[in-house]
């Protein structure tokens, strides 16, 4: 008796639950998948290759390669086609619009604020300034940037009048 | 784009050394002040800001190498002082913190008209990282338009000082727009959607803007752009590329 591959049936369904089991390096609560960092993905007709765009977050994001090995490791791993290949795309810039609404709970459940939605705000120039980044512990909007630049690339601090915490948040960009 | 003409091959080239070298040098001497930034919360803005840099000077060293058939690596890393291609507004060291927020101005304002062309450049690999990046420059343009308005009102020594370091660095900001070999088959494909001397006109009505809210005045200068604003280099420059590149250089070839 012959046992199907479990990926046989249904590719597709296979490849994303599989990236969705692969965590950003920095935030390991949310998927590669959850914040919208996965471009297109094309199974050759053949099988002989999968392609996976990988659209990073920040150009100079020192995670990004990390993330590229570890797409590359789980998805091999599937057995789905003979060669895995994980390519950087520039070609749409990745937003932080793109975080998935599960993407976001994750976020503020590990106390980082999830970024404002970018099409409520009126130009670039006012990404940091106006919006209101409620507070992830106590839900307070009396909160205020103390510093547009964080720890990492795509955090801000921001620091919390309700609890009198400081937080972060992912930047809107 | 490996199928472009020769000529228009090797004005890409010139054009994307400029901008990864332009990013690259600033990124380093910036890098200079982490831990000794005025204080911590603008130690880890400049950190940041100094880290962007250098990632996008990596991008750009990418898509050169590619167009080149080269090793990004080598291009960063493996060249003579002389081979570098940044504006000379980038020979200068870090100084004190008016002059690295003086420069950091001029250089941003003038990298924001630059990108915002290089966004609807013909090539699509170079349009693709302009319209990224314009993105997170715009953070660096708010945090330094910032620390301009901080010092200008700070009182007599902080504006004096702002004043003195505009004064010494406009010529050589000017560099930043210097003329390229191959411009005209830039501009002739499109890949440079605006000639360098239109980009350099949008800067100084924008510099003229932001300083006249703050009362300054932009030092005059009738020459315009250097020729060789972007091949003069200095030996505050040959000490900086000493610094950079003593890892690679300490075991040639290795990989890491």
């Amino acid at each position: 008796m012959v046992i199907p591959h479990p990926a046989a049936a249904d590719p597709d369904a296979a490849i994303w639950a599989a990236l969705a089991e692969v965590p950003d390096p920095e935030i390991p609560t949310i998927s590669v998948v959850d914040l919208g960092v996965i471009g297109s993905v094309e199974l050759a007709e053949d099988r002989s290759a999968l392609r996976v765009e990988l659209m990073p977050t920040f150009i100079g994001c020192p995670a990004t390669e990390v993330m590229r090995q570890a797409i590359g490791e789980r998805l091999a791993a599937l057995g789905i086609a003979e060669r895995v290949e994980v390519e950087l795309t520039f070609a749409e810039p990745w937003t932080s619009d793109r975080i998935t609404a599960a993407g976001r709970e994750q976020l503020r459940a590990s106390g980082f604020a999830p970024p404002p939605h970018l099409r409520e705000l009126t130009a670039l120039g006012e990404l940091p300034t106006l919006t209101v980044v409620p507070c992830p512990y106590c839900g307070s909007r009396q909160t205020t940037l103390e510093n547009a630049f964080g720890p990492t690339l795509c955090r801000a601090i921001y620091h919390c009048a309700g609890c009198r915490q400081p937080f972060e948040a992912f930047k809107p960009i | 784009m490996t199928d472009l003409e020769p000529a228009t091959r090797d004005a890409v080239a010139e054009l994307l050394l400029t901008l990864a070298d332009d990013e690259f040098v600033l990124g380093f001497w910036d890098s200079e002040w982490t831990g000794i930034a005025p204080m911590l919360e603008e130690d880890v803005a400049t950190s940041s800001i100094a880290q962007d840099e250098i990632g996008h000077a990596r991008a750009w060293f990418e898509l050169l190498a590619e167009l080149t058939d080269d090793d990004p690596d080598r291009i960063a890393f493996g060249r003579a002082p002389e081979a570098y291609r940044h504006a000379a507004l980038m020979n200068h060291p870090r100084t004190d913190w008016a002059f690295t927020v003086a420069r950091r101005f001029l250089y941003e304002t003038a990298d924001a008209v630059r990108l915002e062309a290089l966004a609807g450049s013909s090539h699509a690999g170079i349009a693709g990282l302009a319209t990224k990046m314009r993105r997170e420059e715009t953070y660096h343009l708010l945090h330094w338009n910032a620390w301009m308005r901080r010092l200008a009102e700070g009182g007599p020594d902080t504006r004096t000082r702002l004043k003195d370091a505009l004064a010494r660095l406009w010529s050589d900001a000017e560099s930043v727009f210097s003329p390229l070999a191959g411009e005209p088959a830039l501009l002739a494909g499109g890949i440079l959607p605006e000639s360098l001397a239109d980009l350099r006109g949008r800067w100084i009505e924008r510099v003229d803007a932001e300083l006249g809210s703050l009362g300054l005045a932009r030092p005059t200068s009738e020459a315009g752009p250097p020729s060789d604003g972007r091949t003069a280099r200095t030996d505050d420059f040959r000490w900086l590329w000493g610094e950079f590149t003593s890892v690679a250089r300490s075991e040639a070839g290795a990989t890491w």
